[in-house]
C-alpha cells in the first residue's frame, strides 16, 4: 500500500535539508576562516617593515634592526638541498615500489615503513640528523647536514607522490610497449616517467615548501641566528627563516613587534608561492595531457 | 612440418608450413588452472581464430606466445609451447626479443600519449634506429601497411589519442608492424569498434596474412567464420580450466562440426 504524502512532510523535510546545508556550509567556513584571517593579520601588521633593505640587507642590532636577507637566501639554500636529496631517491624508490617489488610481505613493511616515516615528529628527524649526519658522518652543524635532515623528512613524501603518480598512469601502456619488444625500463624510462613527472614535480615541490617552513630539525643541525655573511660552502653554519623568526620572538628581548609579523610575512609568502608554483605544474600538465 | 589448410575465401588448399605449437600446455594462476592440456599447430602466414565462450581461457592461451602471462603474478606454464620449434619457455630465451617477433594488439585501442609518428618509431627507436631518414621510411611504410597513411599522413605530428577509435586500433597495428614481427597476436582487436571499423580491421588482416602470421580472438562467431582460415574452439570445464575442444579448418569447423558441443556454440545455443 502507498504511503499517503502531505504536504506537511515535504516541508519538514524542506527544513532539515536547510538546515542540514547551513551546517555545511558553517563547517566550511569554520576550516577556512582561520587561513584567511591569518594571511589578512599577517599583511596588515607585517607589509608597514617589508622594503627593499629589509630584503636585501643583513640583520643588525641582535636583528632588531636591519634586513633578513641571510635567512632568505639560508631557506632557498635548504629547500634546493632538500629537493637535491629527496627527489632523485624518491623517484627511484617509487619506480621500485610501483613497478618492480613485488607483493609481499617485505615489500607491505616497506610501505608501511614509509607512510610511518610521514607521522614522525620533526624533531626526532632532527635529533637523528644530529646523531647520523653532524656527529657520525662528521659534517657538523652545517647546510650540508640540515638539508640531509630535512631530505629524510621529506623522503616519505616524494616517494609517497612519485609511487602514486607512476601507478596513475594506464597499465596499457606497459602492456603496448612490452607488446614491441620494449625493456621494461625502456617503458619507464621513455612512458611512465614522462607521464607521472607532473605528479612527482608537484610532490616534490609541496615536500620543499615544507622543509622551508621547518624550525625544529633545523635547530639541532645547523641554523644559526645570526651568521656574519652568506654560507659559502655546504660545511657553513647557515640562517633560516622559520628559525629566525622563532628566535627573534622568544629570546630577543625588546624585538620590534612589525620585524616579526614582516618576517611571518615572507615566511608565508615563500611557503605559499610554492604550493601555487606546484597547483599550477599539475594544472597545466593535466590540460596539455588531455589534448 | 607442415599442415593442410584450406584458406578462406579461396577453393585451393595449400600446404603450409606450422609456426606455432603447443603440445598439452596447461597454465595456472597460483592454484587455479585456466588451461588444460592443450595441444594445438598454427601455421604459418594464414589467420587462426580462437573463438569460445567468455571466461573460457582464449586471451590466456594467446598471451602464451608473447609469454604476456609472465606479467601476472603466481601465472605458470607446463607443456611445450614453441614458434619455429624452438621452446618459448626456456631459460634461454629472452623474452624481450620474442616480443619483438611476436607482436600483439589488444582489445582496447592503448596507443601511447604520443604523436603518431612516435607511436609508430617508438619500437624502432628503442631498438637502436635513430636516423630521421630510416624511422621516417618505417613509419610511412608501417602505416601504409595499417592502411592508415592517407588517414594520417597530414597529422602525424598530432596526438595518436586524438584519433578514432578504429583509427587508433590500425595505429596500434601499425606500432606492432613497424618492429617487424613474424607473427602478430591480436586479442579482441574489434570488440570496442563500431561495425565500419570492424570491417576495415577485417580487410587489414586479410591483407597482412600474406605476410605474417595472425592469430585472433574473437567473440564474434561472424568474424571468425568472415576472417580465418583456421579455427579453434575453446570452452570451459567444471573446475573452469578452458579446454580445446575442436579444431581444424575455419569451413570445416562452422559447417560440420564434429563436437557437439562445438555445434551449439556456432549455432548460439550458449555463450
Amino acid at each position: 500500500m502507498k504511503t499517503k504524502m502531505t504536504f506537511r512532510s515535504i516541508s519538514s523535510r524542506k527544513v532539515t535539508q536547510r538546515f542540514a546545508f547551513s551546517l555545511l556550509i558553517l563547517a566550511t567556513t569554520i576550516a577556512v576562516a582561520p587561513v584567511i584571517y591569518i594571511v589578512i593579520y599577517m599583511v596588515l601588521n607585517g607589509s608597514g617593515v617589508i622594503s627593499i633593505d629589509f630584503l636585501t640587507q643583513p640583520p643588525s642590532q641582535a636583528g632588531k634592526a636591519g634586513g633578513i636577507f641571510p635567512a632568505i637566501v639560508g631557506s632557498f639554500y635548504l629547500m634546493l638541498g632538500t629537493l637535491i636529496f629527496a627527489l632523485p631517491v624518491g623517484v627511484l624508490a617509487g619506480i621500485y615500489l610501483s613497478e618492480y617489488a613485488r607483493d609481499n610481505w617485505l615489500t607491505r613493511l616497506i610501505n608501511m615503513a614509509i607512510l610511518n616515516l610521514a607521522g614522525v615528529p620533526s624533531i626526532v628527524f632532527g635529533l637523528f640528523g644530529l646523531g647520523l649526519f653532524v656527529m657520525t658522518f662528521k659534517f657538523g652543524m652545517s647546510l650540508l647536514a640540515a638539508s640531509l635532515t630535512l631530505a629524510c623528512q621529506a623522503l616519505a613524501m616524494t616517494i609517497t607522490t612519485s609511487r602514486e603518480a607512476i601507478l596513475a598512469v594506464p597499465k596499457e601502456y606497459l602492456e603496448g610497449s612490452l607488446a614491441v619488444g620494449v625493456t621494461r625500463w625502456q617503458t619507464i624510462r621513455h612512458i611512465i616517467l614522462p607521464q607521472a613527472m607532473p605528479g612527482i614535480i608537484t610532490g616534490a615541490i609541496l615536500a620543499m615548501s615544507r622543509a622551508a617552513g621547518e624550525t625544529a630539525p633545523i635547530l639541532v643541525v645547523g641554523a644559526a641566528f645570526i651568521v656574519p655573511g652568506l654560507p659559502s660552502s655546504p660545511f657553513d653554519q647557515f640562517m633560516a627563516l622559520p628559525y629566525h623568526l622563532y628566535t627573534a620572538a622568544a629570546h630577543v628581548p625588546g624585538m620590534p613587534k612589525t620585524i616579526m609579523w614582516g618576517i611571518a610575512l615572507v615566511l608565508l609568502v615563500v611557503v605559499l608561492s610554492f604550493n601555487l608554483l606546484a597547483i599550477f605544474i599539475r594544472l597545466r600538465f593535466r590540460q596539455r595531457r588531455t589534448v | 612440418m607442415t599442415m593442410k589448410v584450406a584458406l578462406a575465401n579461396s577453393h585451393s588448399t595449400r600446404e603450409l608450413r606450422i609456426k606455432l605449437r603447443t603440445e598439452k600446455v596447461s597454465l595456472f594462476y597460483g592454484s587455479f588452472q585456466a588451461l588444460r592440456a592443450i595441444t594445438l599447430e598454427i601455421p604459418e602466414k594464414a589467420i587462426t581464430a580462437i573463438i569460445g565462450p567468455s571466461g573460457c581461457g582464449k586471451s590466456s592461451f594467446l598471451r602464451l606466445f608473447n609469454r604476456m602471462n609472465d606479467l601476472i603474478s603466481g601465472a605458470r606454464v607446463e607443456g611445450l609451447v614453441s614458434i619455429d620449434g624452438i621452446p618459448i619457455y626456456d631459460r634461454t630465451i629472452d623474452v624481450v626479443e620474442l616480443r619483438k617477433r611476436v607482436g600483439m594488439v589488444f582489445q582496447k585501442p592503448n596507443p601511447f600519449p604520443m604523436s603518431v609518428y612516435e607511436n609508430v618509431a617508438f619500437g624502432p627507436r628503442r631498438h637502436g634506429k635513430k636516423s630521421r631518414s630510416e624511422l621516417d621510411m618505417i613509419v610511412e611504410q608501417s602505416l601504409r601497411q595499417a592502411a592508415l597513411w592517407d588517414e594520417v599522413k597530414d597529422k602525424l605530428h598530432q596526438s595518436g589519442m586524438a584519433l578514432s577509435g578504429g583509427q587508433q586500433q590500425r595505429l596500434c597495428i601499425a606500432r606492432v608492424l613497424a618492429v617487424e614481427p613474424e607473427v602478430i597476436l591480436m586479442d579482441e582487436p574489434c570488440s570496442a569498434l563500431d561495425p565500419v571499423a570492424t570491417l576495415k580491421i577485417e580487410d587489414l588482416m586479410r591483407n597482412l596474412s600474406h605476410d605474417y602470421t595472425i592469430v585472433i580472438v574473437t567473440h564474434n562467431m561472424q568474424q571468425a567464420a568472415r576472417v580465418s582460415d583456421m579455427a579453434a574452439f575453446f570452452m570451459m570445464e567444471e573446475d573452469r580450466a578452458g579446454v580445446l575442444v575442436e579444431h581444424g579448418p575455419t569451413s570445416e569447423l562452422f559447417t560440420n562440426p564434429k563436437d557437439k558441443r562445438t555445434e551449439d556454440y556456432i549455432t548460439g545455443r550458449f555463450g
